[in-house]
């Protein structure tokens, strides 16, 4: 099942995952130009997991997001300008300007919310899990993390009750190497997927570079959960090619500029899934740089909303501090 | 509030257990999840007989994983449910501040008002029962100190019910500490449906000359003093905050102004803690009209110790309050 040879699905992949690339690259250009407050981490090299994950849902199954999480907010559907407007801190955003970059939650398309937590949104998508089976839904809750969650201990509670209990959960983890500023062979005992086997958990890995990889198993997962066959974790293989933050440009003591270059070219889930369809005759170049262009478009145009956007008024400091 | 009807006597902890019952009966989105919850109700048996009615659908025995409960807890809260995270003892709220403190109380304000997070933290505070260090704390003042928690701390059966009631149909997330030691208590109690408000202080007992603040097992302590004072010839007034946030300033001030004296009395450790708050309150609101400096009474700032005598002298006695407040009272 899952092929993946849609034309169209695939360039709506590609699409997606050029968003997201377009977007985090404008967003580290505002940091440079000193016009965004503060640090965001990007998600650049991540691309195909978010989207791979992202397409397998639909619009009522629930998310949960990470401090790295403007990919996994566009892929499940968010708006440009709005998702600007909070990295400025602008009345305009998806928070109205009390949430930035790493608090990003987007209720119209069921994104419960990034969180600045590592892993601290297990326990929410987890609930949100049992919320939907509790409410006999069909829906899904899919819970994003870095491998550097698997340090904390919520992620076990909760995996082992979604187990327990059946719950309609995908925990999806994105391993880029790195927890932070240290490889994560040097944090992590055993292996990644004998974590949550432990729990008898279906546990699946998949390469993160190719998006058609990661639909192709989401989808599965996806499916099994919403029919009732319970939780499953997802290993997707992946990268950041980008530092830990905006501000981290030095990153030769912890790895090496080879490694980096070497996913930049040889495993970029761009240019995987362009030389693929091009490869197979299934669109031509011309298609992915159009894509690009309007995409280009979009993103400048949304920016420069998100600038001329107000701030809050200073009033509303104390709203919402209550429901 | 509506007009109670027929009273009648029950415990706090019938109380409890009668305030969710109506309220899963009413809102099927009402939901119990914790540890031994479901047949054995509990370590104290507050919550017998609600799995035999809700099913265990409703009422959900967890592992021993209060931190990742807690975090289920809001993300059903957040997607359409009303859960009740029940914390066996208030000390194992520590396990569960990363879920309490950067999440329920920062969802809704993080997300500009979009997200909501309607669930109850219920726990326990307390001493005097010798459980040690790790099962006795009073930690109320701790959920005070993040802004979008709200914090109850019922004293009778009558407050604990309506308090609980409450709190369940709020769309914040709320923190409810009951006095492990007042569970067997018994009081008045309505047959019928009633609720008691958030931020309304309840005067326990009127007077002139004193005003005794007390916070849950404090209340009765502060009663018990009220009653030796007046054997002196001091009339003290006993003031129930009720809930901590929100807090009834008008009212604590209102008793201050009228007695002039004032004793604050929490089972938190004195320092940086609900009195201090409350008695800064008073002190500001009441400054031209009172004869003296409020006062505070808490725990000592001890971890509380195990041997019995060691124990009972951490917290406020009705000996302390009456000594205190005689010699406010005299020097007039």
């Amino acid at each position: 099942m899952n092929d993946c040879k849609d034309p169209e699905q695939l360039l709506q992949f590609y699409q997606q995952m050029y968003k997201i690339r377009a977007f985090d690259e404008q967003a580290n250009e505002l940091y440079l130009r000193h016009i965004m407050p503060g640090l965001t981490h990007m998600y650049i090299g991540e691309e195909a997991v978010a989207v791979g994950v992202c397409e397998a849902l639909t619009d009522a199954d629930y998310i949960t997001s990470t401090h790295r999480g403007h990919g996994h907010c566009l892929a499940k559907g968010a708006r440009f300008d709005r998702m600007f407007a909070e990295l400025l801190g602008k009345k305009a955003g998806y928070c109205a300007g009390k949430g930035g970059s790493m608090h990003i939650a987007d209720q119209e398309c069921n994104n419960l919310g990034a969180n600045a937590i590592v892993g601290g949104s297990a326990g929410i998508a987890t609930g949100a899990g049992l919320s939907i089976k509790m409410r006999g839904s069909d829906q899904v809750a899919v819970c994003f993390f870095g491998e550097g969650a698997l340090g904390e201990g919520l992620l076990y509670e909760v995996m082992n009750m979604a187990q327990l209990w059946n719950l309609p959960v995908i925990y999806a983890c994105e391993d880029n190497l790195y927890n932070q500023y240290t490889h994560f062979s040097e944090t992590t005992a055993g292996t990644l997927l004998g974590r949550p086997q432990a729990f008898g958990m279906l546990a699946v890995d998949v390469d993160g570079q190719d998006v058609k990889a990661v639909y192709s198993a989401a989808s599965e997962i996806v499916q099994r959960a919403r029919s009732g066959g319970g939780p499953a974790f997802l290993l997707c293989h992946t990268y950041r090619y980008r530092g830990h933050h905006v501000g981290d440009i030095d990153r030769t003591y912890y790895r090496s500029k080879e490694e980096e270059n070497y996913w930049m070219t040889e495993r970029d889930p761009l240019k995987i899934l362009s030389q693929w369809m091009i490869e197979n005759k299934l669109a031509d170049p011309q298609v992915f740089e159009q894509i690009e262009k309007e995409i280009q478009q979009e993103v400048n145009e949304a920016v420069q909303f998100a600038i001329n956007a107000p701030y809050p008024d200073v009033s509303e400091v104390d709203q919402h501090v209550y429901a | 509030m509506s007009t109670p009807n027929h009273m009648r006597e029950i415990t706090f902890g019938k109380a409890v257990n009668e305030a969710i019952a109506e309220e899963m009966r009413r809102d099927p989105t009402v939901f119990m999840i914790g540890e031994d919850i479901a047949e054995a109700g509990t370590t104290f048996k507050v919550l017998k007989g609600l799995v035999e009615e809700f099913g265990p659908q409703r009422i959900i025995d967890t592992p021993i994983s209060e931190a990742g409960y807690a975090g289920m807890g809001v993300g059903a809260a957040m997607t359409g449910m009303r859960p009740i995270v029940d914390i066996m003892f208030g000390d194992f709220l520590t396990l569960t501040m990363d879920q309490m403190a950067n999440q329920a109380a920062k969802i809704h304000y993080m997300s500009g008002g979009k997200l909501k997070v309607p669930m109850v933290f219920r726990t326990t505070l307390g001493a005097t029962r010798r459980s040690g260090a790790q099962h006795s704390q009073s930690l109320q003042a701790w959920p005070c100190h993040v802004p979008g928690l709200k914090v109850v701390i019922p004293s009778t059966p009558y407050d604990a019910k309506g308090l609980m009631k409450t709190a369940i149909r709020d769309d914040n997330p709320v923190v409810i500490f009951e006095d492990k030691m007042l569970f067997q208590q018994k009081g008045l109690v309505p047959e019928g449906e009633y609720t008691v408000p958030f931020g309304v202080a309840d005067i326990k007992r009127t007077g002139t000359d004193i005003t005794l603040v007390g916070t849950s097992s404090m209340v009765q302590v502060a009663l018990e003093a009220a009653d030796r004072l007046a054997t002196l010839g001091i009339s003290a007034e006993v003031v129930d905050p009720r809930t901590l946030k929100p807090l009834d300033t008008e009212t604590l001030i209102a008793s201050a102004k009228k007695t002039g004296h004032v004793i604050v009395i929490d089972e938190g450790p004195l320092s940086y803690g609900v009195t201090g708050e409350l008695a800064s309150i008073i002190a500001d609101g009441a400054f031209y009209y009172l004869d003296a400096p409020v006062k505070r009474l808490g725990a000592m700032d001890v971890p509380v110790p195990f041997s019995p005598p060691l124990e009972d002298a951490t917290v406020p006695t009705p000996d302390t309050v009456t000594d205190l407040a005689k010699m406010l009272c005299q020097c007039i």
